[in-house]
């Protein structure tokens, strides 16, 4: 039961209902955004932020550093496997 | 699109299988004697048939596709009883459409619409909120359904009804949790299996402690899993390497959208409008301990359960049914007596034929069965 | 042709909404008929309001097919963004002929209309009908009109026949069909079905996509002119590319492997999809068609529809083969594949 989607907030649509626009390749909705706001924010400090989108609920913050160290690991297994390859005088076909 | 295709990424998807089959054949895996990795999440399944992942593996890996679909696991009863509840003049039942097809004993939510129910579909459980709004002459009913991801959100919906003050709005609370269920499956005999793709958008709520008896009690690998293809495949990769160094733990791939300790405001909103039931019913699966929640006595007042009589009948799964042996892993959803005769998606019989999240389902769907019915 | 009505006809129009009167039989009706109907499509054929259109001549020529069809057409709401049931009932029919290789020539308009519906929307959905038969170079040329009670429609249905005339030697359908054919789509699929369901508003999601409801006869035409040898067309309305898919492999008895990553898809409507956990494949279309084409009239094919405004995204989405007839399967961008079977009722949101 989990369809989330990444979006971006868009705007604060009510401060104090804390609900937000979110956008997701352009299509936009209002979500609340409770569960995304940090100790010592605002709802205003939330716009720009990337979120997971579940049934009208931004659930969480998407951290960009995370996402990138998982994504440079992955590059790296495939240039180290390509590396092992080459060692063994073998093409790796990627 | 961000943070999705990203993941998505072909050549990356490739390094990881031959990392996976590398570690399977030094687990010694065959095609008959194969490693058994579990994913509890039925999106996890939708992605594994969409991306037609389990046609990647070799042989020697066999997804096991859990109880996590909430939709198929909804007994029968419990749709009677929207029924009743729907099917009262006063009352716009809303859901998410999931739930519109899943077989009550005699209706679903869909034919009792075509019956003159007012039954719609929401996206969110806000909507139903504004729907509440909207008609105050009428009883707004939500069918709140959905393991811990889902939870807050229904939580909330009902704190800001209160907040609103609205007295035409409640909740069918029919959420579940999933720690219970993948202990009951880790204790049922014949249980066979190795390692687990854990939930990555429960984890994002609860956090990952509550996964960690899993490897200190039962000595499995559970690794909290994204959606994405190349998420599965990772956590796949990280459990066989648990496999291999023989170190059970519970790690997380998800790092980039699972804090370890989940989100707090989430947490105490569950924590606030519910409390664990003693034990709730599971199509194919049977009673569970704690497996369930209702709404607190602060909350009776939006509780669906307190404002409308329903029938509460519980009703037996089809005799012939095996779905418990297919969530447990002991069957694949084809070996099962009625797989693909009496239970289709057009009459589905088990949990699992339910829901296109459902193996069953997934299985007759994305799988070359038409292949005989029009040759 | 005039597309709207002529002033003194809107001077002399008093009623604001339909009554049971309008479709009575007497003088109510005949007002409706002749100041509000027949001036929206103004044509020499209709204008004489006889009980069917006379049509001289011969409409075919020498070794000429008549290929004639009908359509109904309900969707609530009545206007969306990229057009209305009007721009629908006109570019419906005359897709189905144009798919079947015919030039369509005249259509039929049958109209049902809700009691308390407003004059004024009947007047938009006509204008609507013209701009687009207009477009589409037919002309609409006999009619009838009914009146039912309040709650027995939905505003408005309309069921439009057309008739077409198929030139000699074009021949399609699944006996042409080979192994190794191209299968061609000629732009993003799903806007249609994603605008409606924006427009109906239920799930509060503002999606930026307009429908693709457009006549695509024109197309067609440049389609022939560069592959003689198109083999099957069929335009990918309800059900959308699966359903036609299926289509084609059941009654032709072939394979079909569609590839993922080639099917053109607007952002906002793979946004809405990934949303609601919709499947693409099986979302409406109401200007897009599936072609089959001999492979090596693809790549002349794909020029020629690009450079048309209507297949201005036109791209070869898959194949045809021997093996497993009837079934189609997609490969996904990793090179699975999986079943593409027919959609069990209509696509439900989902959050699972």
């Amino acid at each position: 039961m989990c369809l989330g989607i990444p979006g971006q907030i868009a705007e604060v649509t009510n401060t104090e209902a804390k609900l937000a626009l979110v956008d997701v390749l352009g299509v936009r909705r209002e979500v609340n955004i409770a569960c995304v706001i940090r100790d010592g924010e605002t709802a205003e400090d939330v716009v720009g932020a990337w979120v997971l989108v579940h049934v009208g609920f931004a659930m969480s913050r998407i951290d960009e550093k995370e996402a990138q160290i998982t994504l440079d690991l992955l590059h790296a297994l495939g240039e180290a496997q390509a590396e092992a390859a080459a060692l063994r005088g073998v093409e790796a076909t990627t | 699109m961000k943070f999705v295709d990203e993941f998505r990424d072909p050549s990356t998807a490739k390094a990881l299988l031959r990392e996976v089959t590398a570690c399977l054949d030094q687990l010694g895996a065959t095609e008959q004697n194969p490693v058994q990795v579990m994913e509890v999440c039925g999106g996890h399944t939708h992605s594994i048939f969409r991306y037609a992942l389990k046609d990647l593996v070799p042989k020697s890996l066999e997804f096991v596709h859990g109880p996590g679909c909430p939709v198929c696991v909804l007994p029968m009863g419990r749709v009677d009883d929207c029924i009743a509840i729907a099917q009262r003049p006063e009352v716009i039942f809303t859901t998410f459409g999931d739930a519109m097809r899943v077989p009550g004993s005699k209706l679903s939510l869909l034919q009792a619409r075509a019956n003159g129910a007012d039954v719609r579909m929401v996206y969110s459980p806000l909507d139903a909120l504004s729907l509440a709004q909207q008609h105050p002459d009428r009883e707004v009913v939500f069918f709140g359904l959905g393991f811990e991801t889902t939870m807050p959100s229904t939580a909330m919906t009902v704190l800001e009804a209160k907040r609103r003050g609205l007295k035409n709005f409640s909740l069918f609370c029919n959420h579940i949790t999933i720690v219970p269920t993948i202990k009951a499956v880790l204790d049922s005999p014949g249980m066979r299996i190795d390692g687990f793709i854990g939930p990555g958008h429960v984890a994002m709520v609860t956090g990952s402690a509550p996964f960690r008896f899993i490897a200190e009690r039962y000595h499995r690998p559970l690794v909290i899993s994204g959606f994405e293809p190349n998420d599965i495949l990772q956590s796949l990769w990280m459990v066989l390497r648990q496999l291999l160094e023989k170190r059970p733990r519970v790690e997380n791939q998800y790092a980039r959208l699972v804090d370890p300790d989940g989100n707090r405001v989430g947490m105490q909103a569950i924590a606030e409008v519910f409390e664990l039931r003693e034990f709730f019913e599971w199509r194919g699966l049977g009673s569970i301990d704690h497996s369930g929640v209702r709404m607190r006595a602060p909350y009776a007042a939006f509780d669906a359960e307190r404002k409308f009589t329903v029938p509460n009948a519980k009703i037996a799964d089809p005799k012939s049914c095996q779905c418990g042996e297919v969530i447990k892993g002991v069957l694949k959803p084809q070996q099962c007596k009625v797989f693909g005769k009496a239970c289709t998606p057009r009459t589905p019989l088990g949990a699992l034929m339910v829901s296109s999240e459902g193996a069953c389902a997934a299985y007759y769907q994305y799988s070359t069965h038409a292949v005989e019915e029009v040759a | 042709m005039n597309a709207v009505a002529k002033p003194r006809a809107v001077d002399h129009w008093r009623d604001q909404h339909i009554t049971l009167a309008h479709g009575a039989g007497g003088r109510a009706m005949r007002e409706l008929i002749e100041e509000v109907i027949v001036p929206a499509f103004d044509n020499g054929l209709l204008a004489p309001l006889e009980d069917q259109a006379r049509i001289a001549g011969s409409l075919l020529g020498h070794g000429e097919s008549l290929a004639f069809t009908t359509d109904s057409f309900v969707v609530s709401p009545l206007r969306f963004p990229g057009g209305d049931i009007g721009r629908l009932a006109v570019c419906g029919t005359v897709n189905d002929l144009a798919v079947g290789g015919a030039v369509p020539k005249h259509l039929s308009c049958a109209l049902i209309l809700e009691e308390g519906l407003p004059v004024e929307t009947l007047r938009e959905v006509l204008a609507s009908m013209a701009r687009a038969a207009e477009e589409a170079g037919v002309s609409i040329v006999t009619g009838d009109t009914k009146v039912v009670e309040r709650g027995a429609a939905d505003g408005l249905f309309i069921t439009t026949a057309g008739i077409g005339a198929i030139p000699a030697g074009r021949d399609t359908g699944p006996r042409m069909v080979r192994p190794g054919d191209k299968l061609i789509v000629n732009g993003t699929l799903g806007d249609h079905g994603i605008a409606v369901m924006a427009a109906r508003n239920d799930l509060a999601l503002q999606i930026p996509v307009q429908s693709d409801a457009a006549p695509l006869n024109g197309l067609v035409e440049a389609m022939f002119a560069a592959a003689p040898g198109l083999r099957w067309l069929r335009d990918a309305t309800r059900g959308g590319l699966a359903t036609i898919t299926n289509e084609f492999a059941r009654e032709g008895r072939f394979g079909i492997v569609l590839d993922e990553a080639a099917i053109p898809v607007a952002d906002a409507v793979r946004g809405a999809c990934e949303i609601l956990g919709f499947d693409i494949l099986y979302l409406a279309n109401e200007g897009k068609l599936a072609a089959l084409v001999p492979a090596e009239e693809a790549d002349g094919l794909l020029a020629a529809m690009r450079s048309h405004p209507l297949g201005r995204n036109a791209a070869v989405v898959g194949e045809v083969h021997a093996e497993r007839p009837g079934l189609v399967t997609m490969r996904s961008r990793f090179g699975g594949e999986r079943v593409v079977d027919l959609l069990l009722g209509e696509q439900l949101p989902r959050i699972c």
